[in-house]
């Protein structure tokens, strides 16, 4: 521990030669090598120049320690190798706590086939205005089994903030999302719980999506409740190639063709475009190849929401903005709540309605404006009536992490 | 001596003990120095192999920023590799593949020598392969057992005559395991039969090199070479078609990551050469979590214009929030890419 003491002292004293940054990159990967099954890790406080990736693989009961978010700052300014800043793979109860990493190329912390990883007290963020040339994911848990998410921030990604994808059994709770693309993104991901967050000033507050094409096929089973959700409604700086993309400035939550989504009891304000969007994949108006693929949301329940707005115009861009302005034309009162109404028929029964198991639900949510667009029939008949979508939805599962006697 | 240069000074020499008070601790210690391992004769820069040790090459190896590279096996006493018609062979428990980097000083004229960079080790222990760097000294006597990477400045004149000059790479032992890897199990990647189907200038002279191991009693399970599948070589348009040639310059450069259970099937980008599904090779597919990789563009692969093609951008990139491969790579591969997108401009 005792040169651990002399690195902290080192940091902010001087900007240190070439060759001693090579130093620290080192002995930090070298560490995270040599770390024995159920050790502990640390790093000390102070801002650490790092050129490379740092990457933790096939380990199991490790906790990577700083000494407090701000404290210990993993910089990666400059970084000449590596597609992200921390990389964790092939891993058992991981647990990273308590550092901040900045201004990676890539992503600023991923882990990938982790079973069971804690982010807590973690901050990812691009220390400059946001722009298309930061990094795409702030804490990245991909293939991830027992994901913790607690009390991290995540700042300026040009994707997601805090995504988790293809992974299950997930808790996202007291965080901050803020200038991202998208603050909080669950992605083909099954079992997840979001709560006690608040998503602020990104250009989509909190996306739920399953896309093609990937190897885990089937999200859903996703509870986002207790969350404060508003004003989402930064200008989209999303390369374009990206499905965020395609999310409008103004976004509060947007559930885009999953299944078993519950929001509740969430404070949805001032997102200028839309509070909740319920869309299928064809609204991204990308091509399907993939025939396992359920492109339809289904068995989605909006219930006992807050839902506020500016009156202002829709405020998304592109052909999103133009559908807006001259085909649903609903000027400066846009509903919080918009269905695309893309059916999928398999699932309708005789009255034209979908069978229970699939149904859209909305219900007890204040200001409960709603829209179903019509999508399917070229936007002609938009209904405003949300009477045939009260009903009670799915009471889904939540996350559940079963070693939470780990995380201290 | 100013107070911050003092604690710079002593920050060093801390970071310098540190550095040196860690041993390595290892179920199967590997040794410090290349040279205890005995797989050459002589002097080791000449990188002569042992009677036990077989040279090898590949028909499309990895592109690694130019850097030659010399192959060798060493099987235990007595024991064969076991042939598959599609994969890696089967290596005995006990086996070395050995790999060493290296540049000529001038492309155009080897006579001027050459700088041994690494060499990596991969050894088939009985849990599994694992695989260790060693990092050749100034002198080129030896090289030194390294886990944590490396950077070196490199300079070279390369075939046209031009000085080129960058930092080399030593991947760090995690980083092995980026690249090296089937379902979390660390593999290697290239010796199999497509890719050793076709000659070796042996020092007896020259011979394809499945029949050489079969002789020498390296190979079972293959009694006719004839039969075994053969990767073209990229740059040889005799020995394949374009379609052949791009594909299988993909699958070398791409596929350890981007296969089923590979560490890019995240993405669900497949480029090994089975893949027959064009979605899954990126045709006309969008990209998942690519970030500034997909830049402005759609799609992985657009037919007939690679120029459209977020697979050929990321390749041409040597930027790491953008750039395919993640690792191992400083700089571009102009004459494998050119192939690439001739595949991609001609394709329908």
């Amino acid at each position: 521990m005792r040169y651990f003491l002399l690195i902290g002292l080192c940091i902010g004293s001087t900007s240190f030669s070439a060759t001693a940054q090579q130093d620290i990159q080192k002995k930090l990967q070298r560490q995270l090598i040599l770390a024995e099954d159920g050790s502990t890790v640390e790093f000390p406080a102070g801002t650490f120049q790092l050129s490379s990736t740092l990457s933790l693989e096939g380990k199991k009961k490790v906790i990577l320690k700083g000494a407090g978010m701000d404290k210990t700052i993993l910089s990666f300014k400059g970084q000449t190798e590596g597609a992200e800043g921390l990389r964790v793979s092939n891993a058992e109860q991981i647990i990273i706590r308590d550092l901040t990493v900045q201004d990676t190329k890539g992503d600023a912390i991923k882990t990938m086939q982790v079973s069971g990883i804690s982010f807590l007290n973690v901050k990812t963020e691009w220390t400059g205005p946001p722009s298309k040339d930061n990094g795409a994911y702030g804490l990245y848990p991909v293939q991830c089994k027992q994901v913790l998410i607690d009390s991290c921030v995540a700042i300026g990604a040009s994707d997601a903030g805090i995504y988790v994808g293809q992974s299950r059994d997930i808790i996202v709770r007291n965080c901050l999302a803020r200038h991202n693309v998208a603050g909080i993104e669950i992605e083909n991901s099954l079992h997840a719980a979001v709560y006690h967050n608040e998503a602020t000033e990104n250009t989509g507050g909190v996306l739920v999506f399953d896309l093609p094409d990937l190897v885990e096929k089937k999200g859903g089973h996703v509870k986002v409740y207790e969350n404060n959700i508003h004003h989402n409604n930064l200008p989209n700086f999303a390369p374009k190639g990206n499905i965020v993309a395609q999310v409008p400035e103004g976004t509060g939550v947007m559930i885009l063709a999953t299944n078993n989504v519950e929001l509740y009891n969430n404070k949805i304000h001032y997102n200028n475009s839309v509070g909740t969007a319920v869309i299928s994949y064809y609204m991204t108006e990308k091509p399907i190849k993939d025939s396992l693929y359920t492109p339809y949301p289904a068995a989605i329940s909006i219930h006992n929401n807050d839902y506020l707005r500016e009156a202002v115009k829709f405020q998304g861009k592109g052909r999103m903005g133009l559908l807006f302005r001259f085909k649903l034309r609903f000027g400066k009162k846009v509903p919080h709540i918009l269905y695309d109404g893309i059916l999928n028929e398999q699932w309708v029964d005789s009255n034209g309605q979908y069978k229970p198991a699939y149904r859209i639900c909305i219900s007890g949510n204040n200001n409960e404006s709603f829209a179903n667009m019509d999508a399917a029939n070229k936007f002609r008949n938009v209904s405003r009536n949300v009477a045939p979508y009260h009903c009670n939805g799915p009471q889904t599962e939540a996350g559940k992490l079963s070693y939470q006697a780990l995380v201290k | 001596m100013r107070l911050y240069q003092l604690i710079r000074l002593t920050c060093l020499a801390g970071l310098l003990a540190a550095l040196l008070a860690s041993a390595i601790p290892q179920a199967t210690a590997p040794h410090e120095q290349l040279s205890a391992y005995g797989f050459f004769t002589g002097d080791i820069a000449r990188q002569l192999p042992a009677a036990d040790v077989t040279p090898y090459q590949l028909n499309t190896p990895l592109f690694s920023d130019y850097a030659e590279k010399l192959r060798f096996v060493r099987l235990p006493p007595g024991t064969k590799a076991t042939y598959n018609s599609d994969s890696v062979f089967s290596f005995p428990v006990g086996t070395t593949l050995i790999k060493t980097f290296y540049y000529p000083h001038d492309f155009r004229d080897p006579s001027k020598g050459r700088r041994l960079m690494e060499t990596r080790l991969l050894i088939h222990e009985a849990n599994g392969w694992k695989a260790w760097t060693y990092i050749w000294n100034a002198e080129q006597t030896d090289a030194y057992l390294e886990v944590a990477g490396d950077k070196q400045p490199v300079q070279f004149v390369d075939p046209k005559g031009k000085t080129v000059s960058f930092d080399y790479i030593v991947p760090n032992q995690n980083q092995c395991k980026g690249c090296h890897n089937t379902y979390e199990v660390l593999t290697p990647i290239g010796p199999g039969a497509r890719q050793l189907n076709g000659d070796f200038a042996y020092a007896r002279g020259k011979e394809n090199q499945l029949q050489h191991w079969i002789k020498a009693g390296l190979l079972s399970g293959l009694d006719d070479v004839s039969r075994a599948p053969k990767a073209p070589v990229w740059n040889d348009p005799q020995s394949g078609t374009l379609e052949a040639r791009a594909r299988t310059w993909l699958d070398i450069n791409c596929a350890h990551c981007h296969k089923p259970g590979g560490p890019a099937s995240t993405s669900g980008l497949f480029l090994q050469i089975a893949e027959k599904d064009p979605t899954k090779m990126g045709v006309m597919k969008t990209p998942v979590a690519a970030g500034r990789g997909a830049a402005n563009l759609l799609y992985d692969i657009v037919p007939g214009h690679p120029d459209q093609s977020i697979l050929v951008y990321r390749m041409l990139s040597t930027d790491p929030g953008i750039m395919m491969p993640e690792l191992s790579r400083k700089l571009t591969h102009h004459e494998g890419i050119a192939l690439v997108q001739e595949w991609i401009k001609k394709m329908k």
